[in-house]
C-alpha cells in the first residue's frame, strides 16, 4: 500500500485508542500521588470514548455517541467525589501520594 | 496523504504523547496541562469521525470543566512539588511496566480477531437520511438520547446531584468535626509536653545521682 491512498479505518483509531487506554492502566500503577492517579484515569475513560465513537461510525449506530455523555457524566461525579476525598484526606495528613494512606485508618 | 490521515496522524502523535507526558512528567502541574493535550486531540479524532456534538462536550466539559477543578485543587493543596523516586515497594515499577506490556498484547489478542458483529443502526444512523429528512448529528444524538435512553438520561441527573452533595458533605469543614479536630489537637499538644517534662525531669535527676555519686 503506498502512502499516498492511506486509507484510515477505524482500525487506526482502535490501535490509539489501545495504546492510550494502556499508557493509563500503566500510570495508574506507576504513579503515586493520588492526583496524577485520576488523570490516568481520566485516560482510560478517554480511550474508551474514542472506541465507542470509532464503532459508532463503524457500524453506523449513533448509540455510541450517546454512551459518550453518560461516560462524561460519570467521570466528572467521579471528579468531583474523587477530589474531594483528596481534600479531606490531605487536611489530616500533609500528603496526597498513595502511600500515605495505605494502612487504610485514620 | 490525503487530509484526513495527515490530521490523524497528527492527532494520534499529540494523544500519545501527551498520555506519555502525564504519566511521565513529575510535576502534577505539567500532568494537568499534557492531559489538557490529550483530550484536545481526542476530541479532534471525535471531529474527523462524524461526531461533532461531543467533540464541543468533550473540550467544554473535560478541557474547561474537569482539568481547571484539577488545577485548582492541585493549588489549593500545595501539592505541584515534585514527586520523589524513591519506591517503598521493591520491584513496582517493572512489574508495572510488565502488566501494562500483558494488558495491551491481551487487547490485541481479543480485539484483533474478531470484529463487532450485530445489526447496525438499531439506534439511528450517524449519517444518510431518516424519515426522509437531513438531520445534523445534535438532531441524531438527541433523538436517541430523549427516547431510547431516557430512563438513563434521568438517572444521570439523580447522579450528579448525589455526586454535588457528597463533594460538599466531604470537603466542608464545619460543625462539630472542626472541633473535634481542634480538640484532638489540643490532646497531641499536651501529650508532648507531657513527655518533655518528663525527659526533662529524668536528664535533671540522671544528673543529680551523677552528682551525688561524684561527691562522696
Amino acid at each position: 500500500m503506498s502512502l499516498a491512498a492511506l486509507d484510515i479505518t477505524p482500525n487506526y483509531y482502535l490501535v490509539v485508542g489501545a495504546l492510550m487506554f494502556t499508557i493509563g492502566a500503566v500510570g495508574l500503577l506507576l504513579r503515586r500521588n493520588v492526583l496524577v492517579m485520576f488523570m490516568c484515569v481520566e485516560l482510560m475513560l478517554n480511550a474508551a470514548n474514542l472506541t465507542f465513537v470509532t464503532y459508532s461510525r463503524a457500524l453506523n449506530d449513533i448509540g455510541g455517541q450517546v454512551i459518550v455523555f453518560f461516560t462524561l457524566v460519570v467521570a466528572a461525579a467521579e471528579v468531583a467525589v474523587g477530589l474531594a476525598i483528596i481534600v479531606a484526606i490531605f487536611r489530616r495528613r500533609r500528603g496526597a501520594t498513595a502511600d500515605d494512606v495505605r494502612l487504610l485508618k485514620g | 496523504m490525503t487530509v484526513e490521515a495527515v490530521v490523524f496522524f497528527v492527532a494520534a502523535a499529540l494523544a500519545l504523547g501527551g498520555a506519555a507526558g502525564v504519566v511521565l512528567a513529575r510535576n502534577p502541574v505539567h500532568c494537568a496541562l499534557l492531559l489538557v493535550v490529550t483530550l484536545v486531540a481526542v476530541a479532534i479524532f471525535f471531529l474527523l469521525q462524524e461526531a461533532q456534538l461531543v467533540a464541543a462536550v468533550q473540550i467544554i466539559v473535560y478541557a474547561g470543566a474537569i482539568v481547571v477543578l484539577f488545577l485548582f485543587v492541585i493549588m489549593l493543596l500545595g501539592v505541584d512539588r515534585e514527586e520523589s523516586l524513591r519506591d517503598p515497594i521493591p520491584y513496582q515499577r517493572p512489574a508495572a511496566v510488565a502488566l501494562g506490556a500483558i494488558l495491551l498484547g491481551e487487547i490485541f489478542v481479543l480485539a484483533g480477531r474478531t470484529w463487532a458483529t450485530g445489526a447496525p443502526s438499531v439506534r439511528g444512523s450517524v449519517r444518510g437520511r431518516v424519515d426522509g429528512q437531513d438531520l445534523g448529528n445534535v438532531q441524531r444524538v438527541a433523538r436517541v438520547l430523549f427516547t431510547d435512553f431516557l430512563w438513563a438520561f434521568e438517572l444521570t441527573a439523580v447522579l450528579l446531584v448525589i455526586a454535588v452533595v457528597g463533594a460538599v458533605v466531604l470537603a466542608r469543614r464545619s460543625g462539630q468535626r472542626a472541633q473535634l479536630d481542634e480538640h484532638e489537637q489540643a490532646i497531641e499538644e499536651q501529650i508532648t509536653a507531657a513527655e518533655l517534662s518528663e525527659a526533662v525531669e529524668e536528664s535533671e535527676a540522671v544528673e543529680q545521682s551523677e552528682e551525688e555519686v561524684v561527691t562522696p
